[in-house]
């Protein structure tokens, strides 16, 4: 169950970061949204924005600090949305 | 490994620009020869990316009462507000901008940047909601980190994305603050003020607004962007700088809210730093006079902003979707950019170059800013450089359609 939702986040991130980027991107647990995504602050501000709108939940920036991975937002969001 | 190998990133990017032949984020200028005027090395540069939106820098009321500061009270205060570092002139300072905002308090901080980390860290704390235009200035997202608040974006002028992200929050404890600008300094573009001051009213929240650029622009009396569309009774805070249309340095809040003196006492930014020289008090104060008694710098201001901005635009140009005293051309990519930035600048023309992720939707910009004291020639000059320059990049058809 907690896999399939992980990975319905997942398929929506990499939709969003597709979105935002303007190009393809693949997406899994593992991917170093920085590093591997190439992904600068703003763009990924915006990344998150467009995740907010897909699962109607605030994401607070203050929240992202520790995200490195797409599985760490992945797991931010769920948490989020369990909360709201 | 190195400490600054995290930011190797930037290494390339920054070698690339500086290999094309300059270095558009290390500029010198050898000489100021005006407000719209400066040397570097034996070539004389139209100053248009200088923020300079009434040319009160070299104004001699301000220069003459910036000096006799200097000599009274000396170069600096060394200190504090709440040590040594309050002199008459900082409380004078204080009451000149609450009366010229029509309110009942204000507070100095040494810059611009500092005012709203000392004012949006301060406001907020932890439990609260910041919310912020998604096109804020770095000095707000810093504010917003420096505080322990809850921080969500909403998206660039768009109400009803603040109203929906408003609600999303109904329910949640905890104070909001809504914060938008005047005019963002990017694209030159107006907050829709009247429409989020509407959504500000309906869901409850508090509301800031930086007039950083926008006092002295906007507004019958110049107080900014709420004085010109007749929301200031909604606004709780106003937060400005006076290192642009007042000629010199220093940020400011000023706001009619119940226990605001307390921002002395719990503001960082504004307790651990030294206060503003005396010299830049006292012409900040002077060239707030001139901002009151002076309404045609303001129409001068428009007028010389509506030239270039029609003018680009006549040529082809993608500037933003206002004119306002920010001009700026949106560029396809880097590479363009920075060629059309190197040949204006061959051509005499000093203007800002920004790039991704300084800009919104990742476009580089060329930013113009222009002045109350540019001549109609001066603008008419960078007019036919940007069509020269355009034309000979071949990034607009007919450089002859401008007309001087």
């Amino acid at each position: 169950m907690t896999v399939n939702v992980t990975d319905f986040t997942l398929t929506e991130i990499a939709r969003a970061a597709r979105s935002v980027l303007g190009r393809p991107v693949t997406v899994t647990s593992a991917t170093d949204i920085a590093r591997d995504l190439n992904v600068d602050s703003l763009a990924l501000m915006n990344i998150v924005m467009e995740l907010e709108d897909a699962f109607d939940v605030s994401i607070p920036l203050d929240r992202l600090a520790p995200v490195q991975t797409a599985g760490d937002l992945a797991a931010l969001i769920t948490e989020l949305r369990e909360r709201a | 490994m190195g400490l600054l190998d995290r930011h190797r990133g930037y290494r390339d990017a920054y070698d690339a620009i500086r290999a094309s032949g300059a270095d558009p984020f290390n500029v010198r200028f050898d000489e100021m020869l005006s407000p719209t005027e400066g040397r570097m090395g034996a070539r004389r540069v139209i100053i248009l990316g200088a923020n300079n939106y009434l040319g009160l820098t070299f104004d001699p009321a301000c220069v003459e009462d910036s000096v006799k500061a200097v000599r009274a009270w000396g170069t600096g205060t060394t200190g504090s507000r709440i040590a040594n570092g309050s002199l008459d002139a900082h409380l004078k300072m204080e009451q000149a901008l609450a009366r010229f905002f029509g309110r009942r308090h204000a507070m100095l901080f040494t810059t611009g940047y500092q005012a709203n980390l000392g004012v949006l860290s301060a406001l907020v704390g932890r439990g609260d909601h910041l919310i912020l235009d998604a096109d804020s200035h770095a000095s707000i997202y810093d504010g917003a980190r420096l505080g322990h608040a809850e921080v969500i974006r909403f998206r660039h002028n768009d109400p009803d994305d603040l109203y929906k992200r408003l609600r999303r929050l109904e329910g949640v404890p905890g104070e909001r603050l809504i914060v938008v600008e005047g005019i963002y300094s990017m694209l030159g573009d107006t907050a829709p003020l009247k429409e989020i001051a509407a959504v500000k009213r309906e869901l409850g929240a508090h509301l800031l607004v930086d007039e950083a650029h926008s006092m002295g622009v906007l507004g019958d009396r110049g107080r900014g962007l709420a004085e010109l569309v007749g929301v200031e009774a909604d606004v709780d805070f106003i937060v400005g700088t006076m290192s642009k249309s007042l000629g010199a340095i220093g940020g400011f809040c000023v706001s009619d809210a119940e226990d605001f003196d307390l921002l002395r006492v719990v503001s960082r930014p504004y307790m651990f730093t030294a206060s503003l020289p005396p010299g830049v008090v006292a012409s900040t104060l002077t060239a707030l006079g001139r901002i009151e008694q002076d309404a045609a710098l303001r129409a001068k201001l428009a007028a010389n902003a509506m030239r270039l901005y029609d003018g680009l635009n006549a040529m082809g140009f993608e500037t933003g979707p206002q004119p306002t005293p920010i001009v700026a051309v949106a560029m396809a990519d880097p590479a363009s950019a920075l060629a059309m930035w190197n040949g204006l600048l061959e051509a005499g023309v000093y203007l800002n170059l920004a790039l991704p992720p300084a800009t919104p939707d990742s476009r580089p910009l060329l930013r113009s800013s222009v002045s109350a004291v540019h001549t109609p020639e001066q603008i008419d000059a960078v007019l036919f450089a940007f069509a020269a320059v355009g034309g000979a990049l071949g990034l607009v058809r007919t450089p002859q359609r401008v007309s001087a």
